[in-house]
C-alpha cells in the first residue's frame, strides 16, 4: 500500500471577488519510504496541497489517503502518524530549544529518551543551545529545531514544505543529506521546494505550476522528457548571442543558464558546424558549442511553455 | 577627462560589531558605474549588515565607505534618497493598488506629479500591466510582483540598485526575464548590487565577491574565480569557500 495516495483533489479560494484555483484535478501516489518532491515556484499550490494531506484545510473534491486512512473522515489517525514542518517558522518563539522539544513530545504521548535516536544527528548540532529560547536562533537552527520536533513521535510520514527556501547552498546540501538519512529510517518523505536542482535527490518528483502538476516521474525519466535537441553556446559577446541565437532559424527557445545559453532546436538536421558558422556571419567570436542533455529545468520551462500555449 | 571607470560603491576596511562578534571585518571593494556585483555568502556570512551599512541603515563601527559619493559615517540620509532597494521579502503595499504604489514610491523619492505620471505610465506599457493598473498588488501573481517591485525600486532613476535575493521562489522563465530588466538597467548605466542563493545567477554577473565569516574570501569575475579555484560551475566555487566557515550562524 502506498503512504500516499491522491486522487483528483481540487481546491479553490476567492481572492478579491476572484475565484482561484489553487489545485486542479491532482492526483498521485507516494511510496512507502520513498523520498517525493513537489517541485515549483511560490503561489503553484505547494502548501495547498501539503494542508490537505496534512489535514489541516479541506479539498473541494477528490480523496486522498495518509498511511491508510481518509483525510476527511479519519483525519485524527492521520494526525497521530505525520510529522508536519510548515514553511513559515511554528515553533514557541518563547520557549526554550529544550521546552519546544519536550512539549511536542508530551503532546505526541511519548519522551524525547524514547525517540532520540532518530533525532539524534540533528539535535545534537542544537543541542548546546538547548536553553536557548527558539525565538532568538539563527535561521538553520530553527530549521534543526523545527526538524526535530515534527520527529520526536517517530512518525511513519514526514511532510517537509519548502525546507530549503532562502537557506544557502551549503547548508541545503547538508539539510538533504539528513533527509536521506531519514528515508533510511524507513520513514517516507514528502517535501517541497522552489530549487529545481533539489530534484535530482528524490525518488520520484511531481513538477507543479498554476495549481497543476506538469509531470510526475523519476528525476531521470522527468529529464528524458525533453525530446528537442539542445546546445550550450557562448561567446565573446553574450548580450548580443541571445539576440542572435532568437533569430536562428529552427530555434525552439533560447534560455540563460549560468554562463551559457540554452539552445533547443526544432529539428535534429542541424549540426554544430551549422550553429558555429551563423554566429561566425554575425560575427561572434571564441565560440563554444557544445550539445548537452537536459536538466529539469529546462523541462521545467519547456512544460510551462506548453501549458500556456 | 571624465572618469569612465567611476566607482559607485566604495569601501575601505568597513567593519561592524555587535558587542564581541565582528559581523562584517573590514571588507574593502569597489564596484564601478554600470556593473553588475554579485555579493554572495551562506546565511550569517555578514551580507545583510553590509548591506544595511551601505543603504545607509546601519553606522560602521569602523572602517569608510562610500556609496554615490555619499559617506556612509555621515550623508546616510543622501545615501537613501539617491539609491532604489529591493528584497525578496517586503517591497510593495500589497494592499495598494498597482499605480498607487508607484504613486507613493515616487512621493517619497520626492518626485513631481507629472514626473511620477511620466514614468508610471511607461512601467505599465514596459511591463504590459495597463489592464492591471487598478489591481491590487496583493492579488497579482508573485512573478508579475517581483517585475513590478523592481520597476519601482529603479523608479526614481538611483545611480545604485541594491537587490536582496530579488529572485527566490521565483518561476524559472519569470527568473531570467527578471535578470533581462537587471542587464537592461546595468547597460543604461545604474549599478547592480545583487545577492542570491541561485549559483547559476552569481555567473550573470561581472563580478562576484564572496563572503566567508565577515570577510570577503574571494572577489572576482566568474570565469576567473572558476579559473582559481579549479571548478566548471559558480555552485562548487561557492562549496569550496563557504565550508571554510568556522562560525555557527545559520
Amino acid at each position: 500500500m502506498p503512504s500516499v495516495v491522491v486522487d483528483t483533489i481540487s481546491k479553490s479560494y476567492m481572492a478579491e471577488k476572484k475565484k482561484v484555483l489553487a489545485l486542479e484535478d491532482i492526483s498521485f501516489d507516494v511510496a512507502k519510504g520513498s523520498l517525493f518532491g513537489v517541485i515549483g515556484p511560490d503561489g503553484a499550490g505547494k502548501t495547498t496541497l501539503f494542508r490537505i494531506l496534512t489535514t489541516l484545510i479541506l479539498a473541494d473534491k477528490g480523496t486522498a489517503a495518509v498511511d491508510g486512512f481518509d483525510v476527511v473522515k479519519e483525519y485524527k489517525d492521520i494526525r497521530k502518524r505525520i510529522g508536519y514542518m510548515p514553511g513559515k517558522f511554528s515553533l514557541y518563539q518563547d520557549l526554550t530549544v529544550e521546552e519546544n522539544l519536550e512539549f511536542f513530545a508530551t503532546i505526541f504521548n511519548t519522551t524525547i529518551k524514547e525517540n532520540y535516536s532518530l533525532i539524534k544527528e540533528i539535535y545534537q548540532q542544537i543541542e548546546p543551545f538547548k536553553d536557548r529560547r527558539a525565538g532568538k536562533l539563527s535561521g538553520g537552527m530553527k530549521q534543526k529545531l523545527a526538524l526535530s520536533c515534527a520527529l520526536i513521535h517517530r512518525p511513519s510520514i514526514l511532510f517537509l514544505d519548502e525546507p530549503t527556501t532562502g537557506v544557502d547552498a551549503v547548508s541545503r546540501k547538508e539539510f538533504w543529506h539528513m533527509l536521506k538519512q531519514l528515508q533510511n529510517e524507513g520513514i517516507t518523505i514528502l517535501v517541497s521546494t522552489p530549487y529545481m536542482d533539489e530534484a535530482a535527490l528524490c525518488d520520484r518528483v511531481a513538477l507543479i505550476q498554476n495549481g497543476k502538476f506538469l509531470s510526475i516521474d523519476t528525476p531521470e525519466g522527468t529529464v528524458s522528457q525533453f525530446k528537442k535537441p539542445l546546445w550550450a553556446v557562448k561567446s565573446d559577446n553574450m548580450y548580443k548571442l541571445q539576440q542572435d541565437l532568437r533569430q536562428f532559424k529552427g530555434m525552439a527557445s533560447v534560455y540563460p543558464f549560468g554562463e551559457y545559453y540554452h539552445l533547443a532546436l526544432n529539428t535534429d538536421k542541424l549540426l554544430k558546424e551549422d550553429i558555429y558558422g551563423y554566429l561566425t556571419s554575425q560575427a561572434h567570436h571564441d565560440i563554444e558549442v557544445n550539445p548537452i542533455k537536459a536538466g529539469i529545468e529546462d523541462v521545467f520551462m519547456e512544460l510551462m511553455k506548453s501549458t500556456d500555449d | 577627462m571624465i572618469e569612465l571607470n567611476a566607482h559607485m560603491i566604495t569601501a575601505d576596511k568597513l567593519t561592524k560589531r555587535f558587542g564581541d562578534f565582528t559581523a562584517v571585518d573590514q571588507i574593502s571593494f569597489d564596484v564601478s558605474k554600470g556593473e553588475i556585483f554579485g555579493f554572495l555568502g551562506a546565511n550569517g556570512a555578514g551580507k545583510t549588515t553590509a548591506m544595511r551599512m551601505l543603504c545607509g541603515l546601519s553606522l560602521p563601527t569602523s572602517g569608510i565607505a562610500s556609496v554615490n559619493g555619499f559617506d556612509v559615517n555621515t550623508e546616510t540620509e543622501k545615501i537613501k534618497r539617491s539609491i532604489g532597494y529591493m528584497s525578496q521579502k517586503f517591497s510593495l503595499y500589497e494592499d495598494l493598488t498597482v499605480k498607487e504604489n508607484m504613486r507613493f514610491y515616487g512621493g517619497i523619492y520626492g518626485m513631481t506629479i507629472p514626473q511620477i505620471k511620466t514614468k508610471t505610465q511607461y512601467i505599465l506599457e514596459h511591463l504590459h500591466l495597463e489592464k492591471e493598473k487598478d489591481t491590487l498588488v496583493g492579488s497579482l501573481p508573485l512573478g508579475w510582483k517581483q517585475k513590478l517591485s523592481f520597476s519601482v525600486a529603479i523608479f526614481h532613476d538611483p545611480s545604485v540598485v541594491f537587490l536582496d535575493e530579488p529572485t527566490g521562489g521565483v518561476d524559472p522563465i519569470t527568473r531570467r526575464e527578471f535578470w533581462e530588466m537587471i542587464y537592461e538597467a546595468a547597460h543604461k548605466g545604474t549599478t547592480i548590487f545583487v545577492t542570491t542563493h541561485y549559483m547559476d545567477e552569481a555567473e550573470y554577473c561581472n563580478r562576484v565577491c564572496i563572503m566567508v565569516d565577515g570577510r570577503i574570501e574571494a572577489m572576482d569575475t566568474p570565469t576567473k574565480l572558476k579559473r582559481q579555484y579549479e571548478s566548471a560551475h559558480m555552485e562548487d566555487v561557492f562549496l569550496k569557500l563557504a565550508r571554510k566557515a568556522k562560525r555557527n550562524a545559520d
